[in-house]
Parts: C-alpha cells; sequence; structure tokens
C-alpha cells in the first residue's frame, strides 16, 4: 500500500464542503502569536551543514563498529548480512505494526508466519506469536498467559536470581497490581535445585534462563517434570543465536520458551526497538497473548494468510483477553526472519560455535595469566571474570589505553559480584582482538 | 424454546441435573441461542472445586466471550472432551450432548436457590 497525501485539490474541496477559502481562514480563531510564535532555535542549516554536524556528533561515541566490543548483557555484537537492511527498508515492509485490516497485505503476514516459523523450529515449541517488544516484555507476557491458564488461582511466580535483572524488574512492572507473588531471586546463590523445592500447589509459573545471564548453560535436565508434577508450567529464557547449539528447550518439556530476537542481526542501536519472540505448546494457545498469523486457503484453494488469533483476543474476548497488548514489532521480527532465511540451520550453528570457541578462547587465555574465571557451569558467548580492582575503573583502562569497550560490570546488579566482570565474545571479536583484550587485562595484574 | 422440565436453572443461564450426590451442567438453549454460533469452550481440571456462582470456564462464540458458572458449589469429577473439537453440539444439543461439568454436590441445600423449569421459561419469557 502507498502512502497517499492529500492533493491540493484534495484540501480545496475539504475546505468548500466546511465554507472556509483557505487553510488560514480555518485557523483564523487561534490568534497569530501562539500560531507564529517566535521560535528560539538555531538558524536553519543546509543538508550538508546538517549532515556534517550529526557525523561529528555521531563520531564522538564509541561503537562496536569502531572498537573491539566485549559488552553483551542482553544486547548483542552479531554480524548483520548486508541483504537484511536492504530488504527491511523496502517500501512495502517498512511499517513496525501489524496492519489493522491485516489480510490486504499478504507480503507482511506471510513474513509474520515465518518468523513464527522458525522461531518454533529454533525453540522445538509447537506455536509462536508475531512478536513483542522485547525479550523482558515477552517473559512478562509468559506469567500473564500461565496465571491465566489457571484461571488467576495460583498466585506464586518462581523467578531464578540468574535471570537478566532487567527483565525481573520488568515483569514486576508489567504485573504489579495482580496480587502475584513473584519469589526465588532473593538470593543470588539460589539455583535450580532451590527453585524447584519451592514448586507447590500455588505456583503458576517456574521461569529460568539458560543460557543465563552469565552466559551459563543450566541443566534443565528434570525440571519440567518437576513443575509439572504440581502443575505448574515451566517457561525458559533463552538466547536464540545459543539454540545453533544447543537443545532445543521444547525437548526439555518447557511450557512457554522466550527471549530477545535482537543478536538475530539486528543491529546495537541505543538500546532498540529490539524484538522478543514467544512459543509455546498447542495447548495454550488460546491463552497466549499477542498475534499469531495463520495460513489457509481461499475459495479457489490457493495459500493465503489470516490473523487468527488478535481477532479473539480484541474482537472478542475484550476484557477476559489474556493480555491486550497485541503490538507486534513487524519490522525487527521481519530482520531477525531474514537473518534466519540468510545463516540457514547450518550458519546459525556456525555462529553459535564460533561464540562457543572465542569465548572459551578468551576465558582460557585470562585464566592463563593469573584471572580467575568461573568455570562452575558450562558457558556459551559470554562468562564472569573476577577483575583485581573495580570494573568501571578496569573498564576506563581498556577504553583509554587500548580503545576496547570491555564488558559488564557485575556490581550493578549483584553485591556479591563487587569486581566481576561479564565479558561478551561473540564470531564479531577477531583474535586479535581477544589477544589485545588479555594484554590490556595483563596490565591491570601486575 | 426448549426448557427441559427435570432440570434447575440459574439467572445466569445455566442448567444443572442432579443424580444422587453428583450433578451435570452446561448453558440452556436460551444461552446458546443469544451467543450464536459456539467456536470454543474453556473447560477446567478435573479435580478443582469451585463455590456456588463462581466461574468454572467460558464460552466464546463468534460474537462474545462469556464465563460459565457453577449452579452450585462442587469439584469437577469430568468434563465433555468432546467440545473441544466440536464445540457447535452446545447450539445443537444443550442439555445432552452439549453437557460441560460433572461434579460432586458440596452442599445439596444449594439447590434450593435456583429455579425451576416453569420459573425459568418466565424469567426468559421477561428478557424478550
Amino acid at each position: 500500500m502507498s502512502y497517499c497525501p492529500h492533493t491540493p485539490t484534495d484540501r480545496a474541496e475539504m475546505l468548500a464542503a466546511i465554507g472556509e477559502k483557505s487553510i488560514e481562514d480555518l485557523f483564523e480563531d487561534v490568534p497569530a502569536r501562539v500560531r507564529f510564535p517566535k521560535l528560539n532555535i538555531p538558524d536553519p542549516l543546509s543538508e550538508l551543514e546538517t549532515m556534517a554536524e550529526l557525523r561529528e556528533l555521531a563520531e564522538a561515541n564509541a561503537d562496536a563498529q569502531r572498537n573491539p566490543c566485549f559488552l553483551g548483557a542482553g544486547a548483542y555484537n552479531h554480524f548483520s548480512p548486508s541483504i537484511l537492511n536492504h530488504l527491511i527498508l523496502r517500501g512495502e515492509f517498512l511499517t513496525a505494526y501489524t496492519p489493522y485490516q491485516p489480510e490486504i497485505t499478504q507480503g507482511t503476514l506471510q513474513a509474520i508466519y515465518e518468523f513464527q516459523s522458525m522461531i518454533c523450529a529454533l525453540t522445538g515449541m509447537d506455536v509462536a506469536n508475531a512478536s513483542h517488544y522485547d525479550g523482558a516484555t515477552s517473559m512478562a507476557e509468559a506469567v500473564i498467559m500461565a496465571y491465566s491458564h489457571h484461571r488467576e488461582k495460583r498466585k506464586k511466580v518462581i523467578v531464578s536470581p540468574a535471570i537478566h535483572l532487567q527483565y525481573r524488574e520488568v515483569l514486576r512492572t508489567y504485573t504489579q497490581g495482580m496480587d502475584l507473588s513473584i519469589v526465588g531471586d532473593e538470593d543470588p546463590e539460589t539455583d535450580l535445585a532451590d527453585l524447584a523445592r519451592m514448586l507447590d500447589k500455588d505456583t503458576t509459573l517456574l521461569i529460568v534462563q539458560s543460557p543465563n545471564f552469565f552466559g551459563q548453560i543450566e541443566n534443565l535436565d528434570g525440571l519440567a517434570e518437576q513443575a509439572h508434577a504440581v502443575g505448574a508450567l515451566l517457561c525458559v529464557a533463552v538466547d536464540p543465536i545459543s539454540l545453533g547449539l544447543l537443545k532445543p528447550p521444547g525437548q526439555l518439556g518447557a511450557d512457554i520458551v522466550v527471549g530477545e530476537g535482537q543478536g538475530l542481526g539486528i543491529p546495537l542501536s541505543n538500546g532498540g526497538p529490539y524484538c522478543g519472540f514467544f512459543a509455546t505448546k498447542k495447548d495454550y494457545v488460546r491463552k497466549m497473548a499477542g498475534r499469531l498469523v495463520g495460513e489457509a486457503k481461499d475459495r479457489d484453494g490457493r495459500r493465503g494468510y489470516v490473523l487468527t488469533l488478535a481477532t479473539r483476543e480484541q474482537h472478542i474476548k475484550r476484557e477476559k483477553a489474556t493480555s491486550n497488548i497485541c503490538t507486534n514489532q513487524g519490522l525487527m521480527a521481519l530482520a531477525a526472519t531474514i537473518y534466519m532465511a540468510t545463516l540457514g540451520k547450518h550458519g546459525l550453528r556456525r555462529v553459535a560455535e564460533l561464540c562457543w570457541h572465542k569465548s572459551h578462547y578468551a576465558a582460557k587465555s585470562l585464566a592463563e595469566i593469573g584471572y580467575s574465571v568461573d568455570t562452575t557451569k558450562p558457558f556459551i558467548k559470554e562468562f564472569v571474570v573476577q577483575c583485581p580492582r573495580p570494573v568501571s575503573e578496569v573498564n576506563a583502562h581498556l577504553f583509554d589505553e587500548w580503545g576496547i569497550i570491555g564488558g559488564y560490570d557485575l556490581s550493578n546488579d549483584y553485591a556479591t559480584l563487587p569486581t566481576h566482570m561479564l565479558l561478551c565474545v561473540t564470531e564479531m571479536n577477531t583474535r586479535e582482538e581477544i589477544d589485545a583484550l588479555v594484554e590490556a587485562l595483563a596490565e591491570l595484574k601486575n | 424454546m426448549n426448557i427441559p422440565s427435570d432440570l434447575k436453572y440459574t439467572k445466569n443461564d445455566e442448567w444443572v441435573r442432579v443424580e444422587g450426590d453428583t450433578a451435570t451442567t452446561g448453558v440452556s438453549d436460551y444461552a446458546q441461542n443469544a451467543l450464536s454460533d459456539i467456536v470454543y469452550v474453556e473447560l477446567p481440571a478435573v479435580g478443582n472445586s469451585f463455590k456456588q456462582g463462581e466461574s468454572y470456564g467460558s464460552v466464546e462464540s463468534v460474537k462474545a466471550a462469556s464465563d460459565v458458572y457453577l449452579p452450585v458449589g462442587g469439584t469437577i469429577t469430568a468434563i465433555n472432551d468432546a467440545l473441544a473439537s466440536t464445540p457447535e453440539v452446545v447450539n445443537g444439543d444443550p442439555y445432552v450432548a452439549g453437557w460441560m461439568v460433572k461434579f460432586t454436590l458440596s452442599d445439596p441445600a444449594e439447590l434450593n436457590a435456583l429455579m425451576d423449569a416453569a420459573a425459568y421459561a418466565k424469567y426468559c419469557e421477561e428478557r424478550k
């Protein structure tokens, strides 16, 4: 669909219909001093001058394009193939919304359908929705779905302290006023076995993240069975890149799988827009939030796509709907879809393998120069390293002396980790960059 | 309108059939007609308990979603699994094939608060 502005003829007809001669006449009742106030802004610049000024401002930032970057913690520096940007900028796709008259835009619906199908394949689940704002809101919607599934009779949600802190904060904001008791993350030492012991008949959902916030792969064997034994559901938050290598949570019995899709080719861009994904079992599809595109046939038997779930949620269930936040991240979901299609199964596995090997190479090299690296659990892409001084000082050294963007300062979120840094190593980090990081950190050791 | 004489009815248009200490419930002919084409029936798990008048499930039609309420308090002993794939039988046969749940009564005295067929027929007539 093209954008059709009003033509001068359209405007003339509309003015004639209401009996006005011009736009100025129409707004005559608004005092001129309010209509055209003097604005205290600089003189206009030419396009050339504007570009130069904006470029200068942009270059004042350090970014992952120009500086070696070892910062992750939920936002990841992965490669974005050039085909991705070329396709998503096409006018036919360039809108973030599922259209309100959806069936007229079959291409948009097909793209969402492909996204849903790929997320299902990646997570090992039956059904995925058209996406949410980000990984954190996807996780919050999982709680609301479980709560609705239990007919609002179970009030307890158990969350692992190894889930991204911001996800847990969003979850608490999202569900405030619902009278839920969100527990399990009070003590950062709480592990999966401790969480499993908290399961009871009042538990609606158990949420874990794997790889967790520290990059560690949690052993989820038997966890779903333990949750199901008391009638609770299990939600696993995942990094989609890791699923190129790891067993999908669906195969481990998870009822809901959520995560942040930014790593799937969406660039680091001042924190957004991102793209949350949400997948579940077919049994729960009628409790699932968001929109679901389904495949259908027209009267001539030709394949077509329809919005299957939004109608029910918004138009029929109304206030009884699980959630009426039906906005999806259409454009970002499309980007993730193009990324997955471009890389394919083997490409995604290769990216995950590179993240594995490079992060392990970095961890091993740091251990060799005497740094204490947490290897208590298997990890991928990210790992925790203890620094000889506060992480803020370490990062200042890395950046000022070496131009390296260092890791995440875990003392921000965990009082128990005062000098601990979360380092992230992806396929974007060359061996030279990793060696430079190690050399830079070695300087602080002495 | 079909209002079987051997059943009891609620103001929310549920019916209940009592056999000994167990009962069966569903929605009335009036309700199915008002809802129009029913496309989904959501039922609770066996073993769940509900108080009199508490919502135990919901019925979705092409027009609206409505909660269904247990006419008297009890514990669910069986649900009509056939409704998962053929919810339209609630429209075609609301009192027999379209039953929703069976349950044990927690307090048979609660039945006294319900309407008999004659009272319910009058109640339906008043709303026309």
